[in-house]
C-alpha cells in the first residue's frame, strides 16, 4: 500500500535520469577525485573486457582462430582498413591511438547495455575528454607536419577571392565547433537512448499499458544495440577524417 | 497557480528545443534516402561510400544533438 500510494503521487516510480547519477561505491560520502566511484568500477571492467578480448582471445595465435580471436581480428581489421581508407596510407602510424579509441567507446556503450550498467560514455565529461584529446592531437600534428601551411585548411582557394574570408571565418568556426560536437554526439546519443528506454520500463507499473510499454522497451534495446556501435563507429571516423585534414590540409 | 515564471519559460524553452531534434530527424532521412536512391543506380560505387554516408549522417544529426543539449540545459542547469 505504501509503494502504491508513493507511485500514484510521483507517477513514475523512478527518474528516468537516475542512472546516470555517479556515486561512490563505498559509503555516501563527497565524490572527491581519488574516491572509488561506479565510474571507475565500470572503466575498469571496459578495461578487463578489451584485455579477455585482446589479450587471452589471440593468445593462441592460431592460424585457423577459434571464435574468440575471430571477433579481435574482426574488429581489428575493420579499423585498419578505415584509417587506410580515410587517411591513407601515411595515416596508419596513427592507428593505434584510433584503435584504442574505438574499443573504450564501444566497449564503454555495450557494456552500458547491460541490465543495472552504469554507461560511461553518457557523461559529456567523459567524452570531452575523448573529444579533446583528438582535437588538440589532430591540431599539433597539423602545424608539426605541415607548418605554417596547415593554416591553408582556413583558406579555400578553390573559391572566389571574394568570397574567402566569410569562408575563411566559418571555417574557422567549424574548426572550433569540432570538439563540442563530436563529444556531445556521443554523450547524447548514449543518455537519449537509456533515458527513454527507462521511460518506457516506468511506464510498465500500469496495468493497461504494460505489454505496450514490455514491447517499446525490447524494441529500443535493439536499436540501442545498433546505435552503440553506430556511435562508436561515428567517432572513430570522424576522428579519421580530421586525421586526414591535419595531414592533408589542402581543398 | 503558483510557482515562478522562470520555472515556466524554463518548460516551454525545453519543450521548443525538442522541435530541433525533428528537424535534426528531417536531416538524417534526407541524407539516408539520398544515399539508398544512389546506391539503387549504381549498386557498385555503393559499397565505398557508407562511410561517407555515416559522416554525413553525423553531421545532420550533431545539429539535432545540439537541440537537445540547450533543452538538458534548460531543464537541469539553469
Amino acid at each position: 500500500m505504501a509503494t502504491e500510494a508513493q507511485g500514484e503521487s510521483t507517477g513514475l516510480e523512478f527518474h528516468p535520469m537516475e542512472q546516470f547519477i555517479v556515486k561512490p561505491l563505498f559509503g555516501d560520502g563527497p565524490v572527491q577525485w581519488y574516491t572509488p566511484t561506479n565510474v571507475t568500477l565500470w572503466m575498469g571492467i571496459i578495461l578487463l573486457a578489451i584485455i579477455a578480448l585482446f589479450v587471452m582471445g589471440t593468445r593462441g595465435r592460431a592460424i585457423v582462430p577459434n571464435r574468440v580471436q575471430s571477433i579481435a581480428e574482426l574488429g581489428y581489421g575493420m579499423v585498419h582498413k578505415m584509417v587506410g581508407d580515410v587517411v591513407g596510407k601515411d595515416g596508419l602510424k596513427y592507428f593505434p591511438y584510433i584503435m584504442c579509441l574505438f574499443l573504450f567507446i564501444v566497449f564503454a556503450n555495450m557494456l552500458g547495455l547491460l541490465p543495472k550498467a552504469f554507461t560511461v560514455t553518457s557523461h559529456i565529461a567523459v567524452t570531452a575528454v575523448l573529444a579533446l584529446a583528438v582535437f588538440i592531437s589532430v591540431t599539433v600534428i597539423g602545424f608539426v607536419k605541415n607548418g605554417t601551411h596547415f593554416l591553408g585548411l582556413f583558406w579555400v582557394t578553390s573559391a572566389p577571392l571574394v568570397l574567402r574570408p566569410v569562408l575563411a571565418v566559418i571555417e574557422v568556426i567549424s574548426y572550433f565547433v569540432r570538439p563540442v560536437s563530436h563529444s556531445i554526439r556521443l554523450a547524447g546519443n548514449m543518455m537519449a537512448g537509456h533515458a527513454v528506454i527507462k521511460v518506457f520500463a516506468g511506464f510498465a507499473a500500469l496495468a493497461l499499458v504494460s505489454p505496450v510499454s514490455i514491447l517499446a522497451v525490447t524494441a529500443m534495446y535493439g536499436l540501442e544495440v545498433l546505435v552503440a556501435f553506430i556511435q562508436a563507429y561515428v567517432f572513430t571516423i570522424l576522428t579519421c577524417v580530421y586525421l586526414k585534414d591535419a595531414l592533408h590540409p589542402g581543398h | 497557480m503558483e510557482g515562478n515564471i522562470a520555472e515556466l519559460g524554463q518548460y516551454i524553452g525545453a519543450g521548443l528545443a525538442a522541435i530541433g531534434s525533428g528537424a535534426a530527424a528531417v536531416g538524417v532521412g534526407n541524407v539516408a534516402g539520398n544515399f539508398l536512391s544512389g546506391a539503387l543506380r549504381n549498386p557498385s560505387a555503393a559499397a565505398g561510400q557508407t562511410a561517407t554516408l555515416f559522416i554525413g549522417i553525423a553531421f545532420a544529426e550533431a545539429l539535432g544533438i545540439f537541440a537537445f543539449l540547450v533543452a538538458l540545459l534548460l531543464m537541469f542547469a539553469v
